[in-house]
């Protein structure tokens, strides 16, 4: 009898384990893995252009007192913060109008639309972008034709954010539609039977109870923009160097993988930081 | 909200200039792989089917596609597999550090891509994978498990709990269980799962280049034209990369809108 018991709790475990284990696994030895080989590769040594392990702190040092390495994190983080503030910005209306002005079929096919520019290629999207700023393009062409003269819109701060919130608005907009949704109703309707008009009700009940959702938002907008490197590669051509394109360019051109194992250590615990940060302030109590 | 007439309607107009804003890119690429102008401007050329033809006889392209077929047949069963398995482990049992297991799934996506690449390339050139399609199929399946997780996990939260344990208590197996009541009320969300697998992976561009080695996925490809001249060639392959993810993203969404609106009833 005990040994029946025994068995039946064991196929259990088994049968548990089974579903359990491969996925945790695969992700111990394929992402876990990577990540903390990161770490230990930023400590390695380059000698006659072969990585050879080791345990120095030059590359930290090195990349630590680099005045361009500075420069790349204040100007990724600058751009990264614009991009999730404009994109919260331009979110928000959509998803207030998503989330209270349409009916749940209308709301579903809209938000499905949302979606779907999310999952196709940003590579081309942005090279589409390019074609539009680009000298002789055809915002240029259409601004001459009502009479405004323009440049070239490539390679400036606008280009840059109209590349990262065609990335990050999808997103942006499903995160606040679904916290906007999930929003006691009642409290709109006290609001309203108290008296406020709608633009208090917007910002004395709707906004605070939002706020999770709003912060939330503009965190992925923030993740995103950071280690992009796409929109400054083909719309800011190089003129604004990320940390992304230090990485990538370290990487492609040549051994340095240990600097920049400290940058891409250093990126990850800027966004460490800040998700904790935003995290604690959307769900701080008031 | 109660709101007058005129603020609904601009906030709608707002959210239908969102929308152009996020479908023009997409339009425009479809309008220039179509132009027999070299350079896309304004006012547009003739029609010409040239760019196609150009790519479809570029034996890279060509390449280029095989590869992303190869490794999306690959990535979108393993990746949906492994997603549906953490899904019901986390639906089903409790166990220690469950939640700890969940976060960690769920974090690749948000983490830099040229950060996981580099990652990726160091550990899979150890173990002497980089540069192979292996290698891309191993970090793919990293990168979209996650969504996979996700899109199942939110299925598993509308099942009732309960209706497993009651087929168990009328004598059926872990497996009879499973078969009875979890295969018939997950599978569209499999199927979406599966779908969206397959977007993800044939869209990945960034760790595909650093792990990919000399071989290349349709998205590099797209990337090495990039980097060296504008040609209406991208729009081309651009224009097929769009027709598919955006079947393959619709087909998802229409299995899981279909499953909500039959709940609904």
């Amino acid at each position: 009898m005990t040994s029946l018991l025994q068995a039946r709790r064991l196929s259990r475990a088994a049968y548990g384990a089974m579903w359990s284990l491969p996925l945790p696994v695969w992700l111990a030895g394929f992402f876990l893995g990577p990540m903390v080989l990161l770490i230990w590769l930023s400590f390695w040594d380059v000698k006659n252009f072969l990585l050879t392990p080791d345990f120095q702190l030059e590359n930290w040092q090195k990349i630590l007192t680099a005045g361009y390495f500075w420069s790349a994190y204040a100007r990724t983080a600058a751009i990264a913060a614009s991009a999730a503030a404009l994109a919260t910005l331009v979110a928000l209306p959509c998803a207030l109008a998503i989330s209270f002005f349409l009916s749940p079929r209308a709301r579903m096919v809209l938000l499905g639309l949302f979606v779907v520019p999310f999952f196709t290629s940003y590579l081309v999207r942005i090279y589409s972008w390019q074609i539009y700023l680009t000298e002789n393009g055809i915002v240029m062409k259409l601004m001459a034709a009502i009479g405004i003269e323009t440049g070239s819109l490539l390679n400036t701060p606008l280009a840059l954010m109209i590349g990262l919130v065609t990335l990050t608005l999808p997103l942006v907009i499903v995160i606040q539609s679904i916290s906007l949704l999930s929003l006691d109703r009642t409290l709109i309707d006290a609001a309203y039977n108290l008296g406020c008009g709608p633009r208090r009700v917007l910002f004395a009940t709707v906004l605070p109870a939002a706020r999770p959702g709003i912060v939330l938002g503009a965190l992925f907008a923030f993740i995103f923009s950071f280690g992009d490197f796409v929109t400054a590669t083909y719309l800011g051509g190089g003129k604004f160097t990320t940390l992304s394109i230090l990485i990538a360019d370290t990487v492609k051109s040549g051994q340095q993988w240990p600097r920049a194992a400290v940058v891409a250590l250093m990126m990850i615990a800027t966004l460490l930081l800040t998700a904790l940060a935003s995290i604690a302030y959307a769900y701080r109590r008031t | 909200m109660r709101v007058t007439r005129t603020t609904r309607r601009l906030t709608l107009a707002f959210t239908g200039l969102a929308l152009v804003f996020l479908y023009a890119p997409i339009l425009t690429n479809f309008v220039f792989s179509l132009n027999s102008d070299r350079f896309p401007t304004i006012p547009l050329g003739g029609f010409t089917l040239e760019w196609y033809r150009l790519i479809l006889a570029d034996a890279l392209v060509i390449d280029a596609f095989k590869n992303t077929i190869k490794i999306a047949l690959i990535v979108a069963p393993v990746a949906t597999l492994m997603g549906f398995a953490a899904a019901y482990a986390d639906y089903r049992f409790n166990f220690l550090g469950k939640k700890l297991v969940l976060v960690f799934a769920l974090m690749p996506p948000l983490i830099p891509l040229v950060v996981i690449g580099l990652a990726m390339l160091a550990y899979l050139s150890r173990i002497g994978l980089s540069g192979t399609l292996p290698a891309i199929i191993v970090s793919h399946i990293v990168l979209t498990s996650p969504f996979a997780m996700a899109i199942i996990r939110l299925r598993f939260s509308q099942i009732d709990g309960d209706l497993e344990f009651a087929a168990q208590n009328l004598g059926a197996s872990n497996w009879r269980a499973f078969r009875a009541v979890i295969i018939p009320s997950t599978k569209t969300s499999v199927l979406a799962a599966f779908l969206l697998c397959m977007a993800v992976s044939f869209d990945e561009y960034a760790v595909t280049w650093f792990v990919g080695g000399l071989e290349e996925t349709s998205s590099v490809r797209i990337l090495s034209f990039l980097q060296s001249a504008v040609s209406p060639r991208i729009n081309a392959i651009g224009s097929i990369t769009f027709v598919t993810s955006i079947s393959l993203i619709l087909g998802a969404q229409f299995l899981v809108l279909r499953r909500l609106t039959k709940d609904a009833k």
